[in-house]
């Protein structure tokens, strides 16, 4: 073996290349790393954090979906009962109306026959006159005859 | 395959006694002379990991990351973790140091896996004697390594126990009584010392033998293509399994001299 000042040589050499990488390779390269290892951990993180709101969101948008389900069968419920009860009143004003065109038509029926009666006493007066006077021939005095053909009438 | 090539007389031995060579310069004699392609290597690819890192790091995005970004921070994250997992305290050192050690020792264990002639005989043209190409078949360059971490170790060592503590964790162990003192010295020290030395041969040792095997299987002629290319798919487990085993023993290391008793 032969040793010589290569020894210090070398020594001196991997003192520097110790120190150059001590302060310029070491600390640059590690903090590069580990800047990324929190970048990573981060987005996983994050990535998680998406996922549960994910659930979240679903498991909401489910419970919305179910709500809006019993709201619209309330509804259309509510719409049906309404309906029926449109529907009755309807029908009891139908019934009122009924009764009042019934009762104004009797109404009318009753007058009508009112004056066929009256005209119809009028017409029997005139004819029982004309018969009376036929009857009776000429002698009979108009007015004293008017009286019982009046009273006649008046018992019809 | 370069032995003929070179037109001189060249023996199986000489052939790899050249390639074992480094290319020095200063006092041969003394300690004062450097293996300067063991240097240039090791300093060139550790500014490689330097620039490719610093590159990277400096253009890091929180987003999404390009490729050559996530091949360093996959790198990174898993030094991170190993350090993580050993080294329970609190150092702004200890990661940034093995990062280092981890990526600097597979870039230069990697340049094995270059065919072993190319790059001496590239050099050989051009002029110059003796090349070696893998730092971490040098010696001196995994002991200075292991040595700075031994140097780390001690300096975490008083740090964090005092030097009071830590004069005693090298006395009263592994007997507790003031008799054993001696005893305890000895065992400890050496211990202590075997730490750093085995670190740094145990690299050495695996890529020079890794190297040995291809200037061996470079000595066989025209058989060698397959067979190196079946040693250089099984070096490559030896390439990252040095580099993590260094940096796993140096993590360790600290960690236990952080450690208070």
């Amino acid at each position: 073996m032969n040793l010589n000042a290569t020894l210090l040589g070398q020594t001196i050499a991997f003192a520097v290349f110790v120190i150059f990488c001590m302060k310029y390779i070491w600390p640059p390269l590690m903090s590069a790393i580990e800047d990324r290892q929190a970048k990573i951990a981060d987005g996983l993180a994050s990535a998680e954090r998406a996922t549960k709101d994910l659930e979240l969101a679903q498991a909401s948008a489910t419970d919305q979906l179910k709500d809006a389900k019993a709201e619209a069968g309330a509804i259309v419920d509510a719409a049906n009962k309404r309906k029926a009860q449109i529907v009755d009143e309807a029908k009891t004003a139908a019934m009122a109306e009924r009764d009042k065109i019934i009762a104004s038509g009797y109404a009318e029926v009753e007058a009508e026959r009112n004056r066929a009666k009256e005209d119809l006493r009028q017409q029997v007066a005139t004819l029982a006159i004309a018969g009376a006077e036929k009857i009776l021939e000429r002698s009979i005095d108009e007015a004293a005859a008017n009286d019982i053909v009046e009273k006649l009438v008046g018992e019809l | 395959m370069s032995a003929s090539d070179t037109g001189e007389a060249l023996t199986s031995g000489s052939y790899i006694m050249h390639h074992l060579h480094n290319l020095q310069i200063g006092d041969v004699n003394t300690f004062w002379h450097i293996n300067l392609d063991s240097l240039i290597f090791s300093v060139g690819l550790g500014i490689l990991f330097c620039w490719l890192f610093g590159r990277v790091a400096k253009k890091a995005t929180t987003g999404v990351p390009g490729k050559l970004q996530c091949l360093v921070e996959m790198t990174v994250e898993f030094v991170d973790g190993t350090v993580k997992d050993t080294f329970h305290g609190k150092s702004a050192l200890i990661a940034p140091l093995s990062l280092t050690i981890f990526v600097w020792i597979i870039l230069m264990n990697t340049m094995d896996l270059i065919p072993v002639d190319w790059l001496p005989m590239a050099s050989q043209m051009a002029g110059v004697e003796y090349m070696r190409v893998v730092p971490t078949t040098d010696p001196n360059i995994t002991l200075a390594m292991s040595f700075s971490v031994f140097f780390l170790m001690i300096f975490y060592s008083i740090k964090i126990k005092g030097l009071g503590g830590f004069a005693k964790e090298l006395t009263m162990q592994p007997f507790n009584h003031w008799a054993f003192i001696p005893v305890n010295l000895v065992m400890e020290v050496v211990a202590l010392i075997a730490k750093p030395v085995s670190l740094g041969l145990r690299l050495f040792g695996n890529m020079y033998a890794g190297e040995m095997i291809f200037f061996l299987i470079a000595l066989i002629g025209v058989f060698q293509l397959p067979l190196h290319f079946v040693w250089a798919v099984f070096h490559i487990m030896v390439v990252l399994l040095q580099a993590f085993i260094f940096m796993m023993l140096t993590i360790v290391y600290l960690s236990m001299a952080c450690e208070d008793h």
